[in-house]
């Protein structure tokens, strides 16, 4: 059996071959990211960081086309703001789902994983219109709102409830006296810890990836997210591919740290919900 | 329970029952109603949001309805008739195909690769699987950007890398065909490994005496791939090509800012690069501000997911052979 699965020097060389080129363009991006913009022109192509690092920083604050600081800073509040809020309602519905006893409960559950296939975003014109309606165009609101909740998160807490919270323990925090609400933040919340923790980890990092719908809604420079800001650098007039390449590392950067604490949780959590779906 | 409560004799003084009864009342109320409650914030976000902005844009897409929408005008089918008609739209659409066969069939065939790669006992397993799946964490804006720099026709490091095995420097994105390649490059970069992983997840609940028992029968290895992994993951890649087909088709970020400048939206001074969803932005906000017209476009796009999904399913199901009934 051990001859079956076991991995040979090609196996190794193949994976490592993947590895590099999964890697390179970001290793890459921090490359040109610490150079002078004449790296760009250069043959062969650097390889190897440089030291301008610092000066890109400061030129790409003080660039007035893209807001960067302030799109750091909406991103990090609308992608904090969407994570805490999905979290919040998908442990509350996926207990629901999960544990609770109600009349039309596996249709509503299949209306949702029904709401996972929906192309959602072919809405956004009657959505900015509903935004100009409630007067939060160029409003951060505009892209917090819409992504409060999530099929999705819905769906693989009921998955993860259904394992982990156990029933007798409901059973008897109600037989106490405990109502819903309190089973749910004393019993449910804590089982549930570990999926949230990843449900929270994936929202974030979808959040603050989200180009499409802030790119429709958001059309004040002045107010951008962070994708945004990349978006005006890379069409802007003058191109200096050095400052550009120092805001896609620092937009980058958050996510990257992320995966590196918390890669084994997030690939155990997208391997979970393969194996359920 | 609730009836051996109610059964209870009334013994005790009034004022003493009226309280359990009271919190009794509560504790029905509470589970009978309370799970509405936990379930409703996610239908009536999703409802406002999700559900009927996308239905409320056919009723759109009947009218001749511009950015301040005053009145619009009822005009039955006659953005979707004007599409038929428009030369643009189809190109697009061409786009949007192109682009998607020739990234998700090389994407879910490595996919299968790597994980049957990873699939195997490895030293550092967990560093291997953050490896394959690092890019798919990464900003969409921030690696399209990097790719469109790759592919640069003077500077880019791809063509300075054909220009060693003798191939002349390609204009990535004055070339219809190559922008296709050049953007299906960025989507496999991103979901390869993430698709690698599903799979891997769904190798390893295959049992593993199948495997014995075939290679006892004398099936080695790439055998055993392909009529024992392959046949046993088609629900999985089933889901993978379903998921892949409604993220393909309604593709936008990589394209648009594969594009710079003054023509991005249009993917290109000659769309070389537009997809459908870029030609509904161009319709509906910036510069033309239609969006009766981009409404139009949206459903046509709908239809064409599904269409193409269902293809999709079909094939699939009759590339399996008779291997009988799967739960998806």
């Amino acid at each position: 059996m051990s001859r079956i699965w076991s991995a040979g020097r090609l196996t190794y060389l193949a994976l490592a071959i993947t590895a590099l080129m999964s890697i390179f363009p970001i290793y890459w991006m921090f490359v040109v990211a610490s150079r002078t913009s004449d790296a760009m022109g250069q043959v062969p192509p650097p390889v190897t960081p440089g030291g301008n690092l610092g000066a890109n920083i400061a030129r790409l604050f003080e660039n007035t086309d893209a807001y960067f600081l302030t799109g750091l800073i909406n991103s990090a509040i609308v992608a904090t703001s969407v994570t805490v809020s999905v979290v919040f309602f998908s442990t509350l519905a996926g207990f629901a789902f999960a544990k609770l006893r109600f009349r039309g409960r596996n249709a509503l559950l299949l209306v949702i994983v029904a709401t996972m296939m929906v192309p959602t975003q072919l809405g956004v014109i009657p959505l900015y219109m509903l935004m100009t309606k409630l007067n939060w165009n160029d409003r951060l609101p505009a892209v917090i709102v819409p992504a409060l909740v999530t099929g999705f998160g819905v769906f693989m807490m009921r998955q993860y409830a259904g394992q982990a919270v156990s029933t007798e323990l409901i059973e008897a925090a109600r037989m106490d006296g405990c109502n819903s609400a309190r089973i749910y933040w004393n019993v449910v919340l804590p089982a549930l810890r570990p999926a949230a923790a990843v449900l929270g980890l994936l929202t974030f990092m979808t959040t603050w990836n989200d180009f499409l719908w802030p790119y429709a809604v958001l059309n004040d420079p002045e107010n951008p997210t962070v994708q945004l800001s990349l978006r005006a650098l890379s069409d802007g007039y003058y191109q200096d591919m050095s400052q550009v390449f120092t805001g896609t590392a620092i937009a980058t950067l958050p996510l990257l740290l992320v995966f590196i604490v918390f890669g084994r949780q997030i690939i155990g959590g997208i391997m979970e919900g393969a194996v359920k779906a | 329970m609730a009836v051996q409560l109610d059964a209870r004799p009334p013994v005790a003084p009034a004022p003493r029952t009226a309280r359990p009864s009271r919190r009794h009342r509560l504790s029905r109320f509470d589970t009978k109603y309370s799970p509405y409650l936990y379930v409703a914030p996610f239908f009536l976000l999703f409802g406002v949001f999700g559900l009927y902005p996308l239905i409320y844009t056919f009723w759109v897409s009947l009218h001749d309805w511009d950015l301040l929408g005053t009145n619009p005008a009822f005009i039955g089918f006659d953005n979707y008739t004007a599409l038929m008609g428009d030369p643009d739209f189809w190109h697009a659409v061409v786009n949007t195909l192109g682009i998607f066969v020739i990234s998700t069939v090389p994407q879910l065939l490595l996919a299968l690769w790597l994980a049957n790669l990873l699939n195997r006992q490895l030293r550092a397993r967990t560093t291997w699987r953050m490896a394959v799946l690092i890019p798919n964490v990464t900003s969409t804006a921030a690696v399209a950007i990097v790719f469109a720099v790759l592919f640069g026709r003077e500077f880019g490091m791809i063509n300075w890398l054909l220009d060693h095995v003798g191939i002349d420097a390609i204009n990535w994105k004055a070339n219809r065909f190559a922008s296709w390649v050049a953007i299906s490059t960025m989507v496999d970069w991103r979901w390869t490994g993430y698709n690698a992983l599903i799979f891997l997840a769904a190798m390893q609940a295959i049992p593993r005496d199948l495997y014995e028992s075939a290679s006892i029968d004398g099936a080695n290895r790439s055998r055993q791939f392909w009529s024992i992994t392959v046949p046993l993951l088609k629900p999985t890649i089933v889901f993978a090509v379903i998921i892949s087909t409604i993220g393909g088709l309604q593709l936008f970020t990589e394209p648009r800012l594969f594009n710079s400048g003054t023509n991005a939206i249009r993917g290109g001074p000659l769309r070389e690069s537009q997809t459908v969803t870029m030609y509904m932005f161009e319709n509906a906000f910036a510069p033309n501000y239609n969006f009766g017209y981009g409404s139009a476009v949206a459903w046509l796009l709908f239809a064409l997911i599904a269409v193409v999904a269902a293809v999709n399913v079909l094939l699939l199901r009759r590339l399996g052979g008779g291997a009988g009934k799967e739960d998806t």
